[in-house]
C-alpha cells in the first residue's frame, strides 16, 4: 500500500537559517504519526510544508506516491490534506455553521447560500463525530477551546480530507478537554484518515500514536514505531538528559 | 432585508424558547435603529418642517449620498480594511467625467464609462498595494487620498485654469444620463431625488451579498481572521481587492450623481467625507477591527446623519452644533456596539 504522505530527507532554509534538514517520515491511512519536539524544533516548518504554506527546498515529498510541491494551502486541500492550526482554526465572530462551511459553502441553484442545508449538515456532521452542540447559529467565539478544535476537526473530516494535520491541538487545553480532543483524533483515525499530530506532550501523543517522529533543532532525533518505544523512553528522548530530572519531578506531580 | 422564516431542523431540547430581546440584540444594526428612532422623534417634535413630505425629501436626499458610500465602506470595514481615499474619489470620478465631456467633447455616457474604469483601477491599485505591501490600509489609502487630492487640483487647474469644471449641460447625452442619475420623482406632489432609490438599491444588493452569498461569507471571514480564512481556501487577496473596488465603484456612483445634478464640480470637493462614511458605518454597528457589521446598519447610520444635519437647520440652530452632535453620537454608538456585542456573545453560553 502506498503511504498517503512520505517525506525523504526533506529540508527547508530561510536565507541562512536552516529550519529543517533531512527529515523522513510516513503517514498511512488509519494511522497517527506524531511529531514531537520542543519550541523551535522545526515542527511548524514541517507541517507548513505538508500543508502547502511553505515549499521545501531539499529532499522529496510524495503524496500517494506522487512527487509534489504545493504552491498554496488550497492546492494541499485539493489533494486531501487539511490542516487545523492551534489558534487560528476558526473565525470567532462567525456562527458555527458559517465557520464549518467556510470556503466550501453550499449554494442553492440561484447561487445564494443554502443556509438551511448549511445548518442541517453542520449539525449532523458534528453529531456524527460525537460533538453535540446546542445551536449551530451561535458564534464560534462562545465555544470552549476544545469545542473549537473539534469543530475544525469535524470540518476537515466532513470535507473528505485524507490527511488531517493537527497543530498542537491540545496545547492550550485543560486535562479533560485535551482528552476530549484526543478522542476525536482517534475517531478520525478509525475512519481511515491519516493523522499528523503535532505536540510537545508525549503523554498526549503516546495513547493515540502509531509512529513517533522526534525533532530537535530542525533535525530528526529519531523515528519510532509504537512497538519500538515505550512512553518513558519517549519522554526521555524528548527532554534530553539535562532537563530530565526537572521533568520527572514535574510528571510525578501530575501523576500524584 | 429579506428574512425567510424556515422552521429550524429538529429543535434542540436544551434550547429554551429564544427570547425576542436576545434575538434582537444579536443584530449589529439594532443600536443604530434605536438612535435613528430617537433622532426622528426628537426633530419631529422640535421642528415643524421635519415631518412634512418636503422635509423628508430633503433629509432623505442628504442621507442617500452619504448612505451609498457608507454601505460600501461598511463592507470594506467588515472585510477588515479602511479606505481614506473614498471621499476625494467622489470628486475625482466627477472631475474625470466632466473634463472628458466638456474639454474633449465626449458623449456623457462614454465619459461616465471611462470614469468608471478609472475608479475601478484606483480601487484595484489601493487593494493591490495594501495586500502586496502588507501595510495597514489606513496608511496606504491615506497616501492615495493625498495623491488624488493633488491630482484633482493640479490637473483641473492645468486644463481649465480654475479649480472648477462646469458647462456639463451643453455636453451630448447629458439629458439621458441625468435621467438615470439625477432626476426626480413625485410622491404626494413633492419631488424626491432618484439618488434615494440608488441608495436603497445599493443597500439591498450589499446586504443580500453579505448575508446570502459565498462571497459575503468570505467578507466576514477575512475581516475576522484572514489567516484562518486563507487556510481553508478563501481567496483573501482577491476578495479584499474586490472590496476596495466596490468602494471605488460607489464613489463613482456618487460622483456621477453629483456632476449630473449640479452640472459642475469643484476640484476640492469630497475632502473630509471619508471620515463621515466611516462614522456612519460605525454607528451602523461595524467594528473597527473588522469581521462584524451590517450594510443595513450603515445605511441607517447615514440616515441618522441626514436627519440630524437637516433637523438642525429646521430647528434654526447654527450648523456648528452638528459637529458636537456627531462626536457625541459616535462615542455613544461605539459604547452601545461594544455592549451589545458582548451581550450577543454571552447569549446562550
Amino acid at each position: 500500500m502506498t503511504s498517503l504522505i512520505e517525506t525523504e530527507n526533506i529540508g527547508k532554509t530561510y536565507g541562512s537559517v536552516i529550519a529543517l534538514s533531512e527529515v523522513s517520515t510516513v503517514v498511512n491511512a488509519g494511522e497517527v504519526t506524531c511529531v514531537l519536539g520542543d519550541n523551535g524544533a522545526g515542527k511548524s516548518t514541517l507541517i507548513k510544508i505538508l500543508a502547502g504554506v511553505h515549499q521545501h527546498d531539499q529532499g522529496s515529498f510524495k503524496v500517494e506516491g506522487e512527487e509534489i510541491k504545493f504552491s498554496s494551502p488550497r492546492e494541499a486541500l485539493d489533494h486531501g490534506i487539511a490542516t487545523v492550526y492551534q489558534d487560528l482554526a476558526v473565525v470567532p465572530l462567525m456562527s458555527v455553521w458559517r465557520n464549518f462551511f467556510l470556503g466550501s459553502e453550499p449554494t442553492t441553484k440561484f447561487g445564494f447560500l443554502d443556509r438551511r442545508k448549511g445548518k442541517e449538515v453542520t449539525k449532523k456532521a458534528l453529531s456524527d463525530m460525537g460533538i453535540d452542540l446546542r445551536d449551530v447559529e451561535q458564534p464560534v467565539g462562545t465555544l470552549s477551546g476544545g469545542e473549537r478544535q473539534c469543530v475544525a476537526i469535524a470540518r476537515a473530516v466532513h470535507f473528505g480530507a485524507k490527511v488531517l494535520i493537527l497543530d498542537e491541538p491540545t496545547a492550550a487545553l485543560g486535562v479533560k478537554q485535551a482528552g476530549v480532543v484526543l478522542k476525536y483524533v482517534a475517531q478520525a483515525r478509525d475512519r481511515g484518515l491519516g493523522v499528523v499530530l503535532i505536540t510537545h506532550n508525549p503523554h498526549h501523543a503516546y495513547p493515540v500514536g502509531n509512529r513517533f517522529l522526534l525533532l530537535k533543532r530542525g533535525r530528526a532525533l529519531g523515528s519510532y514505531e509504537k512497538s519500538e518505544i515505550d512512553i518513558g523512553e519517549l519522554t526521555r528522548q524528548m527532554a534530553g538528559g539535562a532537563e530530565l530530572e526537572a521533568l520527572e519531578h514535574e510528571l510525578r506531580g501530575v501523576e500524584a | 432585508m429579506t428574512v425567510t422564516a424556515t422552521a429550524p431542523p429538529a429543535a434542540d431540547e436544551r434550547l429554551g424558547k429564544p427570547r425576542a430581546m436576545d434575538q434582537l440584540i444579536k443584530r449589529p444594526e439594532i443600536g443604530a435603529m434605536l438612535g435613528a428612532l430617537l433622532v426622528f422623534l426628537f426633530f419631529s417634535v422640535v421642528t415643524e418642517q421635519f415631518l412634512s413630505v418636503g422635509g423628508a425629501a430633503t433629509w432623505l436626499d442628504d442621507a442617500s449620498m452619504l448612505g451609498i458610500m457608507a454601505v460600501a465602506v461598511a463592507m470594506l470595514m467588515i472585510g477588515g480594511e479602511f479606505d481614506l481615499s473614498a471621499g476625494v474619489m467622489t470628486a475625482s470620478t466627477a472631475l474625470v467625467t466632466a473634463l472628458l465631456a466638456t474639454q474633449l467633447g465626449l458623449n456623457v455616457w462614454l465619459a461616465l464609462l471611462v470614469s468608471l474604469v478609472f475608479a475601478l483601477a484606483v480601487g484595484a491599485l489601493n487593494g493591490w498595494l495594501v495586500m502586496r505591501t502588507g501595510l495597514p490600509s489606513f496608511i496606504v489609502t491615506l497616501g492615495s487620498f493625498l495623491a488624488l487630492q493633488g491630482l484633482n487640483l493640479g490637473i483641473t487647474r492645468l486644463v481649465t485654469g480654475s479649480v472648477q469644471v462646469s458647462g456639463m449641460r451643453e455636453a451630448a447625452g447629458y439629458e439621458s444620463a441625468g435621467f438615470l442619475f439625477a432626476s426626480t420623482f413625485q410622491i404626494g406632489g413633492t419631488s424626491f431625488y432618484v439618488s434615494i432609490i440608488w441608495w436603497v438599491l445599493f443597500t439591498v444588493v450589499a446586504s443580500t451579498l453579505l448575508m446570502r452569498t459565498r462571497f459575503g461569507n468570505w467578507i466576514f471571514a477575512i475581516g475576522g481572521a484572514a489567516q484562518s480564512s486563507r487556510a481553508v481556501g478563501v481567496p483573501v487577496v482577491r476578495s479584499k481587492i474586490l472590496l476596495f473596488m466596490t468602494t471605488a465603484f460607489a464613489a463613482w456612483l456618487v460622483g456621477s450623481i453629483n456632476i449630473l445634478r449640479y452640472a459642475s464640480v469643484q476640484a476640492n470637493q469630497g475632502i473630509g467625507l471619508e471620515f463621515q462614511y466611516i462614522i456612519a458605518a460605525v454607528i451602523g454597528g461595524c467594528l473597527l477591527t473588522g469581521g462584524f457589521g451590517s450594510a443595513v446598519g450603515a445605511a441607517i447610520g447615514a440616515l441618522i446623519f441626514g436627519m440630524a444635519r437637516q433637523g438642525i437647520v429646521y430647528a434654526g440652530w447654527n450648523s456648528d452644533w452638528f459637529q458636537l452632535f456627531l462626536g457625541v453620537m459616535l462615542l455613544a454608538a461605539v459604547l452601545v456596539n461594544n455592549m451589545l456585542r458582548r451581550r450577543a456573545e454571552r447569549v446562550r453560553r
